[in-house]
């Protein structure tokens, strides 16, 4: 039972009702206005997924331009503005507005489900999170319509570069008010992960019986509400030098250059470990699944994600080696990040304990997770190479560190990521992908992933420089770029096969019942697709693998659940939140506000200043409705099949 | 979690519904302030980075800061966070008139700072010519300061909503929690508050 429930409850019995206040409580359960004003974890995870995976394939389409490119020297394909564009947009999408937002989409659906909660702590925060993030995604790709163009100054924003001074146009103010709006979605996400962990456990699931996406999911959270204001006070520094004339990057009037660089990596290197410990969390629950085995080594490997996190705010400078910091910062850094290869290393070590010995069924997501494991290794040495700053001083800016980031971030992130959809697909849908498809998948990805990264690594040795949209046929790059745009075209068609075959399976695939991998977390102990209500009677957990236990103790839990059913009856039911239009309403507001304040000229004058004040009252308005409407729901009564007996609507 | 005590005392420091016993707001809203803190540490390390290379012609703040005036309006704005205390005291002993009491007066207290700010921003720029864009030290003070300024001003239109919805019939023993998490938000708002006196002001002085 959560939290809302008994305050609910309490709140009720002892004094009179109120006069209810007149706001409208949407109830639909289909159509348009249910989508708009859900609650639910899991259709708030699903939308994250859709819009993460469409912002996928764009961001693909991007990359697959760059590639044409490049695939042969003096190529004319892209002017070197368009090329700016494409490589600022494709990092931006792919690490914001896909991979992110597809953890965002696990943490959201499964997260609450592993720890037997009925939904996160707060649910229209978390509907909030969504449409926030959806506004973030459309300000930033706003430019693509407008006159100023889509961003162009590099996913690192490196200012003064992106000063009105060398980017007068409006394509900087997209990137910056996009960005800070995908960082107020982020927070308010990873602070209600953060309470729903914390507070929401159901009896018995004590911290070192999480399961280890969960405890990733918490860590990734905490990752993110300490990150995110360093880069989110440096986009403020920067919109004020932009929109009203500050000195912050003014290099005339005082201003440093290389403060940009210090706040955008204490945020960004955490980044990095935002976007592999959820891979590495949905690694260490498939592993285990499909090996039946228990995970090896559980608390190191958590103890390994916790230090992981920590060591991540101590490693920023290692992508400003060549920026003359001085001996001691610079073998400070190095160290420290090579100390990162250690809980890394330990949790490879573990995963191939867990194998060991298993009865491994080489499913899909299987196969995924086993790419991720030798493919995050190979960008795992490679990161120890950038480790040591005198190879990073030859490294850097060149195609070696590419080649370096998109094997820890496909290879590792995506890869994760792609196995969680297999795996998870058949909870969320009820239907199976077929395994033919699946492999075959895997097998175009994992062959044209490696042909087109395997030889950027000798690009960037022979010299080959990052961001720089041509390149001279006399240098000895003709045949790796040939080969690498050829691996990215197979990418492209593996990664269309796979999507291919998640549209088909969703109407058509084969359907199956509940625990079709014979699971171990208790998000397997429902029916699929998940009820709205999420668990019957809120389970009782008795040991780290939740599920297992309850298969190999039926009779005792069966009582359990009993008893605790009838307690809840007693209790009033299932408390199920109300719907609620306003955190929509609020995040409509603070989209009008940023395309305001970025779409419109300065000597728009008055119409700026309006339009953003506009949307500034609306998201006003909607946060006051919001905290008046009250946090209140209503109660299910189900029967002994599951059945709900009693109108879902009728309110307490 | 079958039996909670529905109708037993209100223990304030405990709820029995979640996990830790800890209430789900105030846990949000303690996330949260670790999460403010970086921002403003970052706003802080800002100025304080570029307090030490001022180029030539930045302003001297000794001669612009009126440092009676801001300690004034400093003591304000602890003693509101005393009278924040107090009224969450009060809504957790079920005393209403005396939450309002309190209430009107942290916000009142909040609004003199606020007033004392407006001030010291419109001196410094109509008789000081320091203005956010024409020195290093403009921008980093007028930013950090003016940051802090807008958290009050959320804390005063926050207090002041609660004043006026405590006479819905709303607003009880039950609701102490809703009044405990607004007033740990002031106290935070107070103690960023001592930092930046201490980092952007006193330390001018030494």
């Amino acid at each position: 039972m959560d939290a809302t429930v008994k305050t609910h409850l309490i709140a009720q019995e002892p004094k009179a009702p109120a006069k209810p206040l007149v706001l409208w409580r949407p109830t639909a359960t289909t159509g348009l206005i249910s989508w708009l004003t859900t609650v639910d974890h899991k259709r708030i995870g699903f939308l994250y997924g859709v819009f993460a995976l469409f912002f996928f394939l764009v961001g693909g389409v991007e990359a697959l331009l760059i590639r044409a490119q490049l695939m042969f020297p003096n190529n004319n394909v892209l002017t070197a503005q368009q090329y700016n564009t494409m490589f600022t947009m494709h990092g931006t999408t792919m690490i914001f507005l896909a991979v992110m937002p597809l953890s965002s989409a696990f943490f959201n659906f499964i997260m609450p489900l592993q720890i037997g909660a009925r939904d996160v702590a707060f649910p229209r925060l978390n509907a909030f999170s969504l449409w926030t993030f959806v506004a973030g995604a459309i300000v930033i790709n706003i430019g693509w319509f407008h006159p100023g163009g889509a961003p162009d100054g590099g996913w690192f924003g490196y200012a003064p570069l992106t000063s009105k001074q060398f980017i007068p146009r409006h394509s900087i103010d997209f990137w910056v008010m996009g960005l800070q709006l995908l960082g107020v979605a982020s927070i308010a996400a990873a602070l209600n992960f953060i309470v729903t962990i914390i507070n929401m456990r159901a009896p018995g699931m004590t911290m070192m019986r999480l399961p280890v996406f969960t405890w990733m999911t918490l860590i990734t959270s905490f990752l993110i509400i300490l990150s995110f204001p360093a880069i989110t006070i440096a986009l403020v520094e920067l919109m004020m030098d932009r929109q009203f004339g500050t000195n912050f990057f003014e290099v005339s009037n005082g201003g440093m250059p290389i403060l940009w660089q210090h706040l955008f990596w204490v945020f960004g290197h955490p980044e990095v470990y935002i976007l592999i410990l959820p891979a590495m969390g949905i690694v260490s629950e498939i592993l285990p699944t499909f090996s039946r085995k228990p995970l090896f080594g559980y608390p190191i490997v958590v103890f390994s994600g916790a230090c992981i996190g920590f060591l991540g705010f101590a490693v920023w400078s290692h992508h400003m080696f060549t920026t003359g910091m001085g001996t001691v910062a610079t073998a400070a850094f190095a160290l420290a990040t090579m100390a990162i290869a250690v809980p890394t290393g330990v949790k490879i070590f573990n995963w191939i304990g867990t194998l060991w010995g298993g009865h491994l069924r080489m499913r899909t997501p299987m196969m995924f997770a086993l790419g991720f494991v030798w493919m995050f290794m190979i960008g795992g040495f490679s990161g120890v190479m950038h480790a040591a700053a005198p190879a990073d001083s030859q490294q850097q800016d060149s195609y070696f560190v590419i080649a370096h980031f998109h094997y820890v971030l496909i290879g590792g992130s995506l890869f994760a990521l792609l196995a969680g959809i297999h795996y998870w697909f058949p909870l969320m849908f009820g239907r199976k992908v077929s395994e033919f498809w699946g492999k075959l998948s895997f097998w175009v990805i994992f062959i044209g992933f490696n042909v087109t990264f395997f030889p950027m690594h000798f690009l960037g040795l022979n010299g080959m420089p990052r961001r720089t949209f041509t390149y001279d046929g006399n240098m000895g790059w003709n045949t790796p770029n040939f080969i690498a745009s050829i691996g990215a075209f197979t990418l492209g068609i593996g990664i269309a096969i796979y999507f291919a075959v998640m549209i088909y399976t969703y109407f058509k695939g084969e359907k199956v019942g509940r625990d079709p991998w014979d699971g171990r977390t208790l998000e397997w102990s429902i029916s699929s697709p998940p009820p709205a209500y999420n668990f019957a009677v809120t389970p009782t957990v008795h040991a780290r693998d939740a599920f297992w236990y309850e298969k190999h103790h039926k009779e005792e839990i069966a009582k359990e659940n009993a008893e605790h059913a009838k307690a809840e009856r007693e209790h009033g039911g299932i408390h199920m939140p109300h719907q609620s239009i306003y955190p929509f309403i609020a995040s409509v507001g603070m989209l009008i506000g940023a395309l305001a304040s970025s779409a419109l000229d300065s000597n728009a004058g008055q119409h700026k200043l309006a339009f953003a004040i506009t949307g500034g009252v609306i998201m006003l308005v909607g946060i006051f409705l919001w905290s008046l409407e009250g946090a209140d729901g209503y109660h299910l009564h189900l029967d002994k099949d599951g059945k709900i007996v009693e109108d879902p609507h009728a309110k307490h | 979690m079958s039996s909670p005590a529905v109708s037993g005392p209100i223990d304030h420091h405990q709820d029995v519904t979640t996990s830790t016993g800890i209430p789900n707001k105030k846990l949000l809203m303690w996330a949260f302030l670790a999460s403010d803190c970086m921002f403003f540490g970052t706003l802080i390390s800002t100025h304080l980075v570029y307090r030490l290379y001022p180029p030539a012609g930045n302003p001297n703040p000794t001669e612009i800061f009126d440092i009676a005036l801001t300690s004034f309006s400093t003591f304000i704005l602890l003693m509101s966070s005393l009278m924040m205390a107090l009224a969450v005291n009060a809504i957790q002993k079920g005393n209403l008139r005396s939450m309002r009491f309190s209430l009107l007066t942290t916000a009142f207290f909040g609004a003199i700072f606020l007033g004392c700010q407006v001030y010291e921003f419109w001196h410094f720029v109509v008789e000081k010519k320091m203005t956010i864009t024409n020195s290093i030290l403009g921008t980093t003070f007028f930013t950090l300061t003016g940051t802090h300024g807008l958290h009050v001003l959320i804390g005063v239109v926050w207090l002041m909503s609660m004043y006026f919805y405590s006479f819905s019939g709303r607003v009880g023993r039950k609701e102490a929690i809703d009044v405990e998490t607004m007033g740990l938000y002031w106290h935070f708002v107070d103690i960023v508050w001592i930092v930046i006196f201490t980092a952007v002001y006193l330390l001018e002085y030494l």
